[in-house]
């Protein structure tokens, strides 16, 4: 039986804030809800991670979690998050690049192991592609799974569904055919924080046109 | 022939074969595949196989309003359900900037600790049937349906609770619970000394399960361990600890910490950690003051009953969050629980809509299974059942 010591995280975000501002590759720093945020870019990816896991100022030991976001309407759609811990000094650090389809980023399985497993997730459900990681296999999707379901453009109901053929004796993959539309409700309404209702733009220009002058 | 043609020609006989375990066996805790190279029955490398439970959780959560999704995390981790929708709901409160009353906070730091129990007496009975005890299983379901009958009288479901949420927790509990879990955290401890009787000295549990599995606290680290797995490789880390939220931060508790890191270390960081709970749940109880269980704003928390009977405007609030739901500013957050198995984390990004734009789950089990197969290497076929026990993996949270 061993007692932590009680840290409080808030304190040390400043500091680490100002410190990964100077590294390699960081376009952009920022505090988002007492989280600190790091925009870097893709080349530069390897030698920021290293950094960050090998220097004593830093010591993320711990890469708890990879994952993408897709942003379809940008040049680059994609964000690949990582999440970091560092154990010894109690803090957290997000870090971001931004890739498309074509451009793959550098893996950082060298550096964390545990990485292999999130970038193959990553790729399973984005369709991103890791440079230099030896396994890039298809991990939560079927055997034989075609697309990367996660991407804003993939539907929800998917192409394809499985049901198994009595007749034939075996398991068959039939293009999805819903006995029902799939309903997607537009629920936004005037209630609260919508500004513009759909139908009535033109009062709105109205508006600013009155306000303009 | 010279020694060393000798030694270059050398014939070797290899009884090398591929082994398919799963998915369906039951020590693999649900539907594990794994593929197993062996030489005769020492395991060379394990290959696990996962997404066979995969059910498109994250993609469901997209096109879900934010009450809607949080029954999802009942169903990802089915073992310990609230602790999960715990950290989706301390992540929408964040992008909120709401904060949830004490009552409710005590409430949620309650029943995170009774999860936790009934988490870790789930995985140590049968982490013990699969390796051949059956008695602890028989004894354990029967504590678990206790405290599976306090989730009932609070939430209304044995399993799938949907009770905390964005806010507060659904309702207030219901008149005497405090005082029965009160009763109950008097007697269950003499349960724990039984059941540790039944294991911790015994000779063939600790055959199966000292040395089996072994990883120092630095590969765990690299691993992306948390939780009990990773303190028992002596890491002192905990989140209640090092990251307090809710109110354990007014608590008063010990970290189990193991030394070597093996499956039995595991064990017994996991019946410490039971221990410590019931002490947890002692101290919330004697705490806990009546007052709000909820935000009293009614964007975000539906009005009572009684009030909407006689309210227009209670009316038009419940109305329009059980159909468009509350509108979360645009932001991200990386926001974590420390869950019986380890770090919980959820990722979530809003775009200023009723719907998260994308929400991660991090599974705290996907990065324990991907360990397995440094875990195996060299181990005989059945300590691989150990192992698996040992690292409490459930397919629902890994899958998804």
């Amino acid at each position: 039986m061993a007692e932590t010591p009680r840290l409080q995280t808030p304190d040390a975000s400043p500091l680490l804030l100002e410190r990964v501002a100077s590294l390699p590759g960081v376009i952009r720093s920022a505090m988002e809800k007492d989280e600190v945020v790091v925009l870097a870019t893709r080349e530069h990816l390897m030698a920021l991670m290293t950094v960050l896991h090998d220097d004593p100022r830093f010591a993320f030991a711990q890469c708890m979690d990879i994952c993408g976001v897709d942003w379809p309407e940008r040049a680059e759609r994609f964000d690949v998050v990582y999440n970091l811990l560092s154990v010894a000094l109690n803090q957290r650090l997000r870090v971001i690049v931004t890739t498309d389809e074509r451009h793959p980023v550098p893996s950082v399985w060298t550096v964390w192991p545990a990485a292999t497993w999130w970038e193959r997730e990553t790729w399973d459900l984005f369709g991103i592609a890791f440079d230099g990681q030896p396994d890039l296999r298809r991990i939560l999707t079927d055997y034989g799974f075609d697309g990367h379901p996660l991407r804003k453009d993939f539907p929800l109901t998917g192409y394809v569904e499985v049901r198994y053929d009595e007749e034939r004796q075996q398991v068959v993959h039939e293009p999805v055919r819903l006995t029902q539309d799939f309903r997607n409700f537009d629920f936004l309404s005037p209630w609260e924080a919508m500004t513009t209702l759909p139908g009535d733009e033109k009062a709105r220009t109205n508006r600013a046109a009155e306000g303009a002058p | 022939m010279t020694d060393t043609e000798a030694a270059a020609t050398r014939e070797v006989e290899f009884d090398g074969h591929k082994l398919n375990f799963g998915p369906q066996h039951p020590s693999a805790h649900g539907v594990l595949r794994l593929i197993l190279q062996l030489d005769g029955e020492v395991v060379e490398r394990a290959d696990p196989h996962i997404g066979l439970l995969h059910r498109g959780t994250e993609k469901l959560i997209e096109y879900k309003s934010y009450i809607q999704a949080t029954p999802y995390f009942d169903r990802l981790d089915y073992t310990s359900p609230m602790s999960q929708e715990h950290a989706f709901a301390l992540a929408v409160e964040k992008l909120l900037g709401i904060e949830a009353p004490e009552r409710a906070k005590w409430i949620r730091t309650l029943f995170s600790e009774i999860t936790r129990v009934l988490n870790h007496l789930l995985n140590v009975t049968t982490y013990a049937l699969d390796v051949g005890a059956i008695t602890p299983a028989l004894w354990g379901f029967e504590e678990r349906e206790k405290l599976m009958e306090f989730y009932e009288a609070a939430s209304g479901a044995r399993f799938h609770a949907n009770y905390f949420r964005p806010g507060g927790v659904a309702k207030d509990l219901p008149a005497g619970l405090e005082a029965r879990i009160a009763e109950w955290a008097e007697t269950f401890p003499q349960f724990i000394d039984d059941l540790e009787q039944l294991l911790t000295e015994n000779r063939i549990w600790k055959q199966r399960t000292v040395d089996i599995g072994v990883i120092d606290a630095e590969t765990a680290l690299a691993w992306g361990f948390s939780g009990p797995p990773l303190r028992a490789s002596g890491v002192p880390w905990d989140l209640r600890r090092a990251q307090p939220y809710e109110m354990y931060e007014r608590l008063d508790f010990k970290v189990p910490v193991g030394r070597n890191g093996d499956s039995y270390d595991r064990y017994l960081v996991r019946v410490w950690e039971i221990r410590e709970s019931v002490n947890i749940i002692r101290q919330c109880l004697a705490q806990m003051k009546p007052g709000p269980v909820k935000v009293q704003d009614r964007k975000f928390t539906p009005p009572p009953r009684a009030e909407m009977k006689q309210s227009m405007e209670a009316l038009i609030h419940h109305f329009k969050l059980y159909t468009e739901g509350f509108h979360v500013p645009a932001g991200a957050t990386y926001t974590v629980v420390e869950t019986p198995k380890g770090e919980f984390g959820v990722y979530l990004v809003a775009d200023g809509s009723n719907r998260p734009y994308r929400c991660k789950i991090r599974a705290t089990g996907f990065a324990h299974l991907q360990a397995l197969n440094l875990l195996t290497k060299r181990h005989m076929l059945a300590d691989c059942c150990a192992i698996i026990g040992s690292l409490d993996v459930v397919f629902g949270e890994i899958d998804r």
